[in-house]
């Protein structure tokens, strides 16, 4: 576990792998539409030029998020 | 207690969604994620104009059109794109609520083909709601230039429903899939969706449900999908089932005293 | 029982029978779900691509570069606004001497026939000459602008637009999402009012439609380069389309910074409240299918003007050419109305005509510029207006324009009450009067203040 972050803080260019995500209702249906279930690797592609949002790669498909709602995806490193 | 209603032959819900009930007229959706190419395969199929774009969300309002393919009359409903059907948001709702009470002949579902694996998650959850699924497979074009492979016949046999590739900008595919249509529109060609199987715990859940279900909607909706959706605590569902049916009931009874 | 009741009934039981709380169950549904879809996907696409090498990504780091981000953003705009300016201007000439060529048939024919003069006046004058005003003017920058804009859009580039832009709308307690209602406001406003549905919070919905309207639509794009273009190009020739696009390029950037200033201020009073979620795909860049956009974006803006020039513009005419020539006294209707307005105008940095026009053209922004020519002719000598060079002594010479009148002009057209279309849109949208009454005031306010500190700031400043 010693790689273990939330997904705001995963440096752009690396991967990671989706553990929990720490949100009820709406909030987590939502980001589990969008494929953040549980052992979905994820890939930060980019930032914004004000550095939030930041664009992730999900299931092959490069989606924006702003830091509210990715700090709430907790993941771990890919080593 | 049951509805009182029973669906003989055309569902009379479909009026609510202001879609001409005709006899010999098939309705036709269109569902699928955001940005697939919904509209611009609905202006190849009815010769519309339709706004496309390329970002997600350029589809708001629910548009129609029609067209004759085999002396047919098809309405073809573009519905916004959604990435799933749980009702987490307004066009979910809606997209959700046109395939569950709009009852389409066919429901279409457009996939990305660069980008298969999220968008089926969608494909399987129509499939949970009603068995006349066609996928297609779109934007084949630019799988191959990005040299993915796709197979169809495999996609087919997997999903157990029709499948086609198609180009909407380019027309390619498109023969086939009116011709999927028609046959699934006829009846000619039955899909078999293989539904997704869940945690043995709430199959358990589900078929403990099911029967009840069935006593109360008859077989108005699939007693599978509505057992998910009350174990899940859905409550948009009940909303709209209030909506579309008590609705549809009053009107039944004014016809009947007039 | 009702069907609510008793499935109500049933939910209850199903909460029973599963034990476990509702959202873990649908925590486990979806990741049942994706599974199947991962062994579907992998059972079925192959990739033959070797080390495929992402160009999307590639552009997109130098699209949403830190360093690059919003000059390219700021280029692009300029570039495209400086293709319409040289685009449009032979188009433009040659509409306008076809169509004025075509006017002097119809008076000759008027006059054959001995036609009355008011009536000749009247069809002539007004109802032709408005009609004719709006597409010879208005037509070409409209059919131009609209296919790049298209392009840019069927590209993909809106979406970096919006995450661009999105840390400020987030900063402003808007919502990520209006950066592209509000691009789609470049087009048509009542388009980008009917695009702010893709903004599910109803709070953030209701900022992104009030504030649309501070982007120029593709109707007032026009009037903004010809003011342009006659006040600031005209100094080096060869410079000139480039300093005008450069100069409408610097007003569409202060239509954003209002934008995210009126949002945040709505965001403190009206409509308090925090951002929503946020979550936005970039879709991969596509090739649009050039030919066909252009052709079709290109027919679609000649239908949209032909058509508004005759439901619109050829009615406003009749009517301008009416109070023109309708007298009181020694004065006719129209300047009686404009000497009303005057003084106010006059505050504003802009004359009575000058508002008249705006008021006049509510239906439509792309009559405004023309009903102000043509009240500026008509109260005058006739002259032949087929340049930008005699749009400029018109102007100039015949009605005192500075180019701080220029400016204020062009900062009203960008601020003041959106046009009827999009007026009815937002009453239709948001099935409130009381909105679309706020949607028209909060632009008209701004305009004003806007205008009246302009001016007087220049004034004060000595620099006029
Ligand atoms: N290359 C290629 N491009 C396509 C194809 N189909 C659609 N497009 C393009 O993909 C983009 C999106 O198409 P739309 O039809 O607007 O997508 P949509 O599914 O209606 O999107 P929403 O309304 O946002 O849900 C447009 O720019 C189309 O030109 C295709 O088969 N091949
Ligand atoms: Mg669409």
């Amino acid at each position: 576990m010693a790689g273990s972050k939330t997904l705001n803080q995963l440096p752009v260019g690396s991967a990671a792998v989706v553990r929990r995500v720490n949100a009820g209702g709406i909030m987590q249906r939502r980001l589990l539409d969008l494929g953040l279930v549980p052992g979905t690797r994820v890939e930060a592609v980019g930032r914004s030029p004000l550095g939030d949002p930041i664009a992730y790669n999900i299931r092959g498909a490069v989606i924006a998020l702003r830091q509210e709602e990715s700090s709430l995806v907790l993941v771990e490193l890919e080593s | 207690m049951g509805l009182t209603y029973q669906s003989v032959g055309i569902p009379a819900t479909r009026e609510m969604f202001n879609v001409k009930v005709t006899d010999n007229r098939s309705v036709i959706a269109l569902a699928g994620n955001p940005n697939t190419g919904k509209s611009t395969l609905f202006n190849a199929l009815t010769g519309l104009r339709q706004h496309t774009g390329n970002w997600p969300g350029k589809t708001v309002l629910q548009s129609k059109g029609s067209f004759i393919y085999k002396g047919r009359e098809y309405t073809v409903v573009d519905l916004p794109g959604t990435y799933s059907l749980l009702a987490n948001s307004v066009e979910e709702q809606v997209a959700r609520d046109f395939i569950c009470f709009a009852k389409p002949d066919t429901t279409v579902v457009v996939v990305d083909a660069t980008c298969l694996e999220r968008n089926l998650n969608l494909v399987l959850q129509v499939m949970e709601i009603t068995e006349k699924v066609i996928v297609c497979v779109n934007l084949i074009d630019e799988a191959r230039r990005k040299k993915l492979n796709v197979d169809i016949q495999k996609l087919s046999e997997l999903l157990g429903i029709p499948a086609v590739a198609t180009a909407a900008c380019t027309g390619e595919g498109l023969p086939q899939l009116l011709d999927l249509i028609s046959q699934v529109v006829c009846g000619d060609l039955k899909p078999k969706p293989k539904l997704v199987h869940y945690s043995s715990e709430l199959e358990n859940a589900i078929s403990k449900l099911e029967p009840k279900i069935k006593e109360v909607l008859g077989a108005e909706l699939n007693s599978r999908w509505v057992a998910l959706r009350l174990l899940e605590g859905d409550k948009t569902l009940i909303e709209s089932l209030e909506k579309f049916y008590s609705q549809e009931m009053i009107k039944a009874t004014r016809e009947v005293l007039a | 029982m009702s069907c609510r009741a008793s499935l109500g009934v049933l939910m209850k039981e199903a909460r029973e029978i599963i034990g476990i709380c509702q959202d873990e169950v649908r925590h486990s549904i979806v990741n049942s779900i994706y599974q199947s879809a991962e062994s579907i996907a992998a059972g079925t696409v192959s990739s033959k691509a070797g080390k495929n090498m992402d160009w999307d990504r590639r552009i997109d780091r130098v699209l949403t570069s830190p360093v690059w981000g919003f000059p390219i953003m700021f280029g692009m705009l300029t570039v495209i606004l400086w293709m319409t300016i040289t685009g449009a201007n032979i188009p433009s000439a040659i509409l306008a001497q076809g169509l004025f060529w075509i006017e002097e048939r119809l008076t000759e024919l008027f006059i054959a026939v001995g036609a009355p003069a008011w009536l000749h006046g009247f069809l002539v004058l007004g109802v032709y000459r408005g009609a004719a005003w709006v597409v010879s003017v208005m037509l070409p920058p409209m059919a131009i602008f609209f296919p790049l804009f298209t392009l840019l859009e069927d590209l993909g580039y809106l979406p970096r637009v919006a995450f661009n832009l999105d840390r400020f709308f987030k900063g402003a307690g808007a919502h990520g999402k209006q950066a592209l209602t509000m691009s789609m406001g470049f087009g048509c406003n009542a388009a980008g009012v009917i695009a702010c549905r893709i903004i599910d919070s109803p709070r953030e919905r209701l900022i992104a439609t009030l504030t649309n309207s501070f982007v120029p639509c593709n109707g007032r794009f026009p009037t903004l380069i010809a003011l342009a273009t006659v006040f600031v190009g005209s100094s080096a020739a060869s410079m000139s389309s480039a300093a005008a696009a450069l100069s409408v390029a610097g007003l569409v950037v202060f239509g954003i910074a209002i934008t995210l200033l009126i949002s945040w201020l709505l965001t403190k009073t009206l409509l308090k409240g925090i951002p929503s979620s946020f979550t936005l795909e970039l879709p991969p860049y596509r090739k649009p299918q050039i030919v066909q956009v252009i052709v079709r974006s290109v027919l679609d803006r000649i239908i949209f003007v032909l058509t508004r020039a005759v439901i619109i513009a050829a009615p406003a005419g009749g009517i301008v050419w009416i109070l023109a020539n309708t007298m009181i006294g020694d004065t006719s209707i129209l300047a009686a109305l404009a000497g009303w307005l005057d003084p106010f105008a006059r505050h504003l940095g802009l004359d009575g005509f000058i508002l008249l026009a705006f008021i006049l053209g509510l239906p439509a922004n792309e009559i405004v510029f023309p009903i102000l020519i043509m009240s500026y002719v008509s109260g005058g000598v006739m002259m032949e207006l087929d340049s930008l060079e005699a749009l400029r002594r018109l102007l100039v010479d015949q009605h005192g324009w500075t180019w701080l009148t220029a400016l204020c002009t062009m900062l009203f057209v960008l601020c003041h009450w959106p046009c009827g279309t999009t007026l009815f849109t937002i009453q239709r949208e948001q099935r409130s009067w009381y909105w679309m009454a706020v949607a028209a005031v909060i632009p008209t306010v701004v305009g004003i203040v806007v205008c009246i500190t302009v001016n007087y700031l220049v004034r004060a400043l000595g620099l006029i």
